[in-house]
């Protein structure tokens, strides 16, 4: 199935869409503002595209740098290649300590890891401590937005699902109430865990510490209650110093949800007293991302959801509709990127409105690279169908003669077989009326006026 | 005003517009003639290419380009009412062709571009009264740069508003979303249907809102998906290509 099909059903349900819709273009206008308030806003972005730039043109040397610098404040790296080695690594540091009971922050990288699945089947229990992602976590379901995983439900359907899962009142939508019970509930799996794991925002390769931005406060909790912290981060997340930090922790909130900065933006340099901290560093197809020219630059997102809330095909389709684990357009370019067949309708859920550019903190060329994309797609032989027309229609077009017998041989056929031209133009008037056909081209209306052009 | 009588100009027709709204290419060459220019039509030119390139068929797309390079090549400039089409002459063809594409990228404008920039107009006399609410086609506004996108941190710039503002009569009414896209993209109206149709219905209610008469822009593609939309609707709006208002203003009046 196709983004545009999945995305149909989606849209399907108009109320819910125009909620969707409305509820993402709210903290894209929250996010305009914040922008706004930021006089060197502009240039701000230029930096963080240029640090990350450098970064990523010596990112080898960074990581090699953050490591020795981690490891000399007492924390442990570990190098994972891919996801399956990722997770053994982390299913391994918790059996060593005998951990069972785990809870963990916001990471869209053990979701690409699947790293909640790969726990349980061992017998593990691991709580989403973030709001949104327990909630989705309780559903079963992925999250539908890497900033805001559960904004696809509505504050009733929460009720329910916290009636079923947390006992509270049934028909219970008031959110302070429904957030208070998550409270409690959550609090008790904090109390118990013997772990915590984390995402990570930014390394910092010239201190070796690491940088967690929640609003919620509950990668410290994590963090702070069990003995042993597993911190997983992709490579692409180490920054190279602290001043370079400044700059995309400016970005990174306002960009995100309009807020200047989030309630929590953690350091966490070496383990804290008594405890463990162990750093995951995960490869998992970045390297390959970086070798490829055309789209490296997409290993700079920093994960702050702004092209999702600004990009009206998102907002319109929710999350899900992208069946990949980040959506949106970054999520457009990743997927297709590593698995262009599978995800071959992505790029095509774009306008090339050009929206999602204009917006990236790190001003990442997204539009650009989806639509060289769609020729990747084409060019390795994926949509032969979309080929085979667009061959013709070259040719057609090719000719002068050919493209004016077309255009009357399409207007003849709509006056003499409407029934066969209505098939045809199906997909157009689902939703829209034709346009009246005039009876002559601009160019055969000119040839009869050839000298007189004030004739109309 | 800058005088471009010795100036050879060339009418670049999107082919949609040929085929299905040959009216606005009327209206070009009556604009055009207004600022004396008397613009060409080369008769060899068909499609640009875009469709294909944005399907991903960028060999199929490659020969059409090549062809406008060809049939453009004796012209000082380049006009085009389409945003959309000439922002893939300025910024496509160069993925297709190369740097052989910088001769024609460089003398190629949109006609509000052209008007503004070239030809030196400020603002435009005549009279149309009539309430127009203005939908800035995406490639026009952030390919081409014709004014600021809502999303930039930067003075906010609407050189097409100005231009038609400056006409008597006409009200620019504002919108809530001023620079959302339409929901046409090409290959994306009919492949993304649902979606499509509900970024146009999404653009009509917020220019009905408005109190908008007329849904003016510098795209036609726009406007035949937006007036597609209206038409199934029965929605009491008119569309029209900035043209044809522009045309209908120095013709004294009615469009
Ligand atoms: S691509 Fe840019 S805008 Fe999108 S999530 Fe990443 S950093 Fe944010």
């Amino acid at each position: 199935m196709s983004h545009g099909e999945r995305a149909d059903r989606f849209t399907a349900d108009r109320a819910r869409a125009a909620w969707h819709d409305a509820a993402l273009w709210h903290v894209r206008e929250r996010r305009d503002a914040a922008a706004r308030s930021v006089p060197e806003w502009e240039a701000l972005r230029d930096l963080a595209a240029d640090i990350k730039a450098r970064t990523l043109a010596n990112l080898a040397g960074h990581l090699e740098a953050f490591e020795r610098n981690a490891t000399s404040r007492g924390a442990v790296v570990h190098w994972a290649a891919d996801a399956s080695a990722h997770n053994r690594i982390v299913l391994e540091l918790l059996r060593a300590r005998g951990a069972t009971r785990v809870v963990k922050s916001k990471s869209m990288l053990t979701e690409e890891c699947g790293l909640n699945p790969f726990l349980e089947r061992h017998g593990l229990e691991i709580v989403d401590t973030d709001l949104g992602e327990r909630i989705v976590q309780l559903r079963d379901e992925p999250p539908s937005h890497i900033v805001l995983p559960a904004i696809h439900l509505r504050k009733e359907e929460v009720g329910e699902l916290f009636h079923a899962h947390l006992g509270t009142e049934a028909g219970l939508a008031d959110p302070t109430l429904l957030t208070a019970a998550a409270r409690v509930h959550l609090r008790e799996k904090f109390l118990h865990a013997e772990a915590g794991i984390t995402g990570v925002n930014f390394a910092i390769a010239e201190t070796g510490g690491l940088v967690i931005c929640t609003n919620e406060g509950n990668a410290d909790l994590g963090t702070a209650l069990p003995p042993l912290h597993i911190a997983c981060m992709g490579i692409e997340k180490v920054v190279p110093s602290l001043a370079d930090l400044a700059v995309f922790v400016r970005l990174l909130a306002r960009s995100a949800t309009g807020q200047p900065i989030t309630a929590y933006t953690s350091h966490f340099h070496g383990p804290r007293p008594g405890g463990e901290l162990h750093i995951v560093i995960v490869d998992n197809g970045r390297s390959d991302l970086l070798g490829r020219a055309e789209h490296a630059r997409a290993l700079a997102c920093i994960r702050c959801g702004a092209c999702l809330n600004t990009c009206p095909v998102y907002r319109r389709s929710g999350g899900h509709s992208y069946e990949a684990v980040i959506p949106g357009p970054i999520g457009s370019i990743l997927a297709p990127v590593r698995d262009p067949e599978r995800h071959r309708s992505l790029p095509y859920a774009c306008t090339m409105c050009g929206s999602c550019t204009n917006v990236c903190p790190v001003k990442i060329d997204l539009h650009d690279q989806l639509l060289r994309l769609r020729t990747e797609i084409v060019t390795a032989g994926h949509l032969p169908g979309r080929r085979r027309a667009s061959r013709l229609a070259s040719l057609l077009l090719r000719s002068p003669a050919l493209y004016a017998a077309t255009g009357r041989v399409a207007r003849r056929l709509g006056r003499l077989l409407p029934g066969l031209a209505k098939r045809i133009a199906a997909p157009w008037t689902s939703s829209r009326g034709l346009p009246d056909l005039p009876k002559k081209t601009f160019r055969e209306q000119i040839s009869s006026s050839e000298k007189d052009l004030s004739h109309r | 005003m800058r005088d471009l009588a010795d100036s050879r100009v060339a009418l670049f027709l999107p082919c949609y517009i040929d085929q299905l709204a040959p009216r606005v290419g009327f209206a070009t060459l009556a604009v055009l003639r207004g600022v004396g220019v008397a613009a060409e039509f080369p008769r060899d030119q068909t499609c640009c290419g875009q469709p294909l390139a944005n399907a991903g068929c960028a060999a199929e797309a490659r020969p059409l380009a090549e062809r406008m390079l060809r049939i453009f090549a004796d012209f000082d400039y380049v006009v085009c009412p389409s945003g959309s089409c000439t922002a893939m002459v300025r910024h496509r063809f160069a993925d297709l062709l190369g740097p052989a594409a910088a001769a024609l990228a460089d003398r190629t404008f949109e006609l509000c571009e052209f008007l503004i920039e070239v030809a030196g107009v400020d603002t435009f006399s005549g009279r149309f009264p009539h309430r127009v609410g203005l939908h800035h086609g995406c490639h026009g506004l952030r390919d081409l740069h014709i004014g600021t996108c809502s999303e930039r941190a930067e003075p906010a710039a609407d050189p097409v508003g100005r231009l038609l503002a400056g006409i008597d009569g006409l009200e620019l009414v504002g919108l809530r979303r001023v620079d959302e896209c339409c929901g046409f993209g090409g290959g994306f109206s009919v492949e993304e249907r649902g979606v499509s149709a509900m970024m146009g219905r999404d653009r009509l209610d917020d220019h009905r809102a408005a109190g908008a008469e007329v849904i003016a822009s510098i795209d036609m593609s726009c406007l035949l998906h937006l007036e597609g939309l209206a038409r199934r609707e029965g929605a009491g709006v008119r569309l029209m290509h900035v043209a044809e208002i522009l045309a209908a203003a120095s013709a004294g009046g009615e469009g």
